[in-house]
């Protein structure tokens, strides 16, 4: 039976809630509800739009229980959660749900620390590339070329950080990319991460019309773009060594470039795809190296 | 019961491992620890300690150690965490998240003053910024203080009138270090103080969110039930200490302790270790006939203004000593305190023993002698005691 048949008895995000049209983190937690299936789950939340969400108390939009922490907090506050489920013999399992501010920038002590201690934690990233809850400021997974709030009025000079090698670089039992364009590969990657044990990485381009200025309808079709163009690989990495391609990008001149005229949020600097092509090359020829040096024999 | 040669760090360390461990017939126990002088030597207690079932999470930060304990708190766990100073500042975040959520943590603060400069002594500063954070906080002036007044924090914390964290306040090196004969209890003792732990609010299976967003309107009644389960801490208080009396055969001191105030007609308020030293002029000062005496604010927060206002009663001369200074004001308890004395009573602000300066009889000899000699108060003294 495909994934793409299942109808989740429990959502973790309801209907009803105060998220943007299109936004890729409404996409993620439906992926994720069809994931977890009955299992049980604790949900930890960081100031984010994905906390604003919640709606006003007492009432909540979330389906599971959820716990909402300050900004550093995620990986501390579920660390706390999973180490009282596990002396209670309890299999809950504890997922963040943290946005690329809350991760790449003021929670990367408190993600790096908790992955070096393999707190049994699953950490989902929903990346859209800007600090969306203040209103589209630069955070360093803004890619280049991008213009935000406060960045210059050129555009992003610097470089996306590299989430991904960060937390291979911790040995994390498990990390993976995943795309809610790729329905099959997002809800097997989230349910082996739901299953493990230690800590789990998942990293999911999250679009935000009201940021990438964009068309809410065009967001699946703009993250899909970025698996083609290769400006997204979609990857598994076990214990930081072994790294699994899950799609073959095209590479494709087209998808690239559509990828960034569909967004004004590339059109004052310009961008080409000439320009990113170098990039996306030398990542992808490291990420091959990568890929070789820890095949299995 | 035996008597143990420990520092206030250990005492602290050993309650908290007891109090963790009379859990266990419920959530358990967790600890988020950093550490940072003068409290460290209390974490490192904690950490090799075999909780009966517990855990300690060793972080990267003062931030992450309340992080720790809002998690493990929330999921129901009796939860500990001790820190000093730029520790404290670092953490106060969380800090603050804590006591919003009704969340019964314990923290030992272990007083010093921040930097940089660095200054690594004894200052009431720290724990004093995070007065209006929505923590009980207790000061104390001795190490078996600091024992019992961590079972007790737990007693007051985790009742349900209450559920509200509480911070226990010791001074950095003059009691943190300082190894000092204590009766230590044993863990059948504290199992009888400490009953399970049973968090009403705590995340459960069902879908409870914690944390969620407050209009103006539920914020002012959310902080009108915080306020109101401070007040409940006199009470809760009281119960504790008779309970502990019950059960260990010694009594903590109250909120606010006394010394020859009955027939005073000067009084010197303080908080911590300095009171013992005020207590040894006041006695001096009486064999010349002074009528001084002295209160020791032991619980600042709730801050219990009715009955120091009945201890004060008339007095007409109050000397404010403050291990701290609210900068471009003046000591943070004499803020508190001239607004309790009688009116026209002359209520002057001595800030002395900042950044840990010793603090000896001859100070306090001169804070009464200046107190009995002026006609009115005038602004906050700063004294240099190494001088």
């Amino acid at each position: 039976m495909s994934v793409m048949s299942e109808c989740p008895t429990r959502q973790i995000l309801n209907p009803g809630n105060s998220n943007c049209g299109g936004c890729g983190a409404t996409s993620g937690l439906s992926l994720l509800s069809r994931a977890m299936e009955e299992r049980k789950i604790q949900i930890v939340i960081p100031a984010c739009c994905s906390a604003v969400a919640a709606g006003l108390f007492p009432n909540s939009v979330y389906g599971v229980p959820a716990l909402l922490t300050t900004f550093a907090a995620t990986a501390s506050g579920a660390t706390g959660l999973s180490v009282v489920a596990r002396l209670n013999g309890e299999d809950t399992r504890v997922v963040c749900w943290a946005g690329d501010g809350g991760t790449y920038d003021i929670g990367m002590a408190t993600l790096s620390a908790a992955a070096e201690r393999n707190e049994d934690i699953l950490y989902i990233c929903y990346d859209n590339e800007i600090y969306g809850n203040t209103g589209g400021q630069r955070s360093s997974a803004t890619p280049h070329g991008a213009t935000t709030t406060n960045t210059p009025p050129g555009g992003k000079v610097e470089v996306k950080k590299d989430i991904m090698e960060i937390m291979a670089a911790h040995r994390v039992p498990y990390a993976a990319t995943v795309s809610i364009a790729h329905h099959e590969d997002a809800i097997r990657k989230m349910r082996y991460a739901l299953d493990q044990r230690g800590f789990r990485f998942l990293h999911l381009l999250s679009p935000c019309p009201t940021g990438w200025k964009s068309e809410p309808s065009q967001g699946v079709e703009l993250v899909r773009l970025a698996v083609r163009s290769g400006l997204f690989p979609l990857i598994e990495i076990f214990d930081g060594k072994r790294r699994v391609v899950n799609v073959e990008p095209d590479f494709s001149n087209d998808a690239l470039a559509k990828y960034l005229h569909l967004q004004r949020r590339f059109r004052k600097s310009g961008i080409e795809p000439e320009a990113l092509a170098p990039e996306i090359e030398e990542h992808w020829s490291a990420l091959r190296a990568k890929v070789k040096c820890f095949e299995e024999v | 019961m035996a008597l143990q040669l420990i520092s206030a760090n250990h005492a602290a360390g050993m309650a908290a491992t007891m109090a963790g461990n009379a859990n266990r017939s419920a959530r358990g126990f967790c600890a988020g620890l950093y550490p940072i002088t003068p409290s460290t030597e209390c974490m490192e207690y904690l950490c090799v300690q075999e909780l009966l079932k517990g855990q300690v999470v060793r972080v990267e930060s003062e931030h992450s150690a309340m992080g720790v304990c809002i998690g493990a708190a929330a999921s129901g766990a009796r939860t500990f965490t001790t820190t000093s100073s730029n520790g404290l500042a670092y953490m106060a975040e969380n800090v603050y998240v804590a006591a919003l959520m009704r969340l019964p943590v314990v923290m030992v603060a272990a007083n010093r003053a921040l930097g940089p400069p660095w200054n690594l002594w004894a200052d009431h500063g720290d724990s004093l910024m995070l007065r209006d954070s929505g923590w009980v906080q207790l000061y104390c002036a001795d190490n078996q203080e600091v024992f019992d007044s961590v079972l007790m924090a737990y007693r007051i914390a985790e009742d349900r009138r209450v559920l509200l964290p509480v911070m226990v306040c010791q001074e950095g090196f003059i009691l943190s270090h300082s190894m000092v004969e204590t009766e230590v209890s044993s863990q059948e003792e504290v199992d009888l103080y400490l009953p399970p732990l049973d968090l009403p609010h705590r995340l459960r299976d069902d879908a409870r969110t914690m944390g969620g967003v407050d209009t103006p309107a539920v914020t002012e009644a959310h902080r009108a039930q915080h306020h109101e389960a401070m007040s409940q801490v006199f009470e809760v208080y009281r119960e504790a200490q008779e309970e502990f009396e019950a059960k260990f055969g010694r009594r903590p001191p109250d909120l606010l302790v006394p010394y020859k105030m009955d027939d005073a007609e000067v009084v010197l308020i303080s908080m911590g270790t300095i009171s013992s030293t005020v207590d040894h002029i006041v006695d001096e000062a009486r064999s010349r006939g002074v009528k001084v005496g002295s209160i020791r604010v032991r619980g600042y927060r709730p801050f219990p203004e009715l009955q120091l206002k009945e201890m004060l009663g008339g007095i007409g001369r109050v000397g404010v000593l403050d291990r701290d200074i609210s900068l471009g004001f003046g000591g943070v308890l004499w803020g508190e305190v001239r607004g309790v004395a009688a009116p026209g009573a002359i209520s002057q602000g001595y800030i002395l023993g900042v950044g840990g300066g010793d603090v000896r009889p001859k100070h306090i000899e001169a804070v009464l002698k200046d107190l009995l000699e002026r006609d009115s108060a005038e602004a906050p003294i700063v004294m240099e005691t190494n001088l």
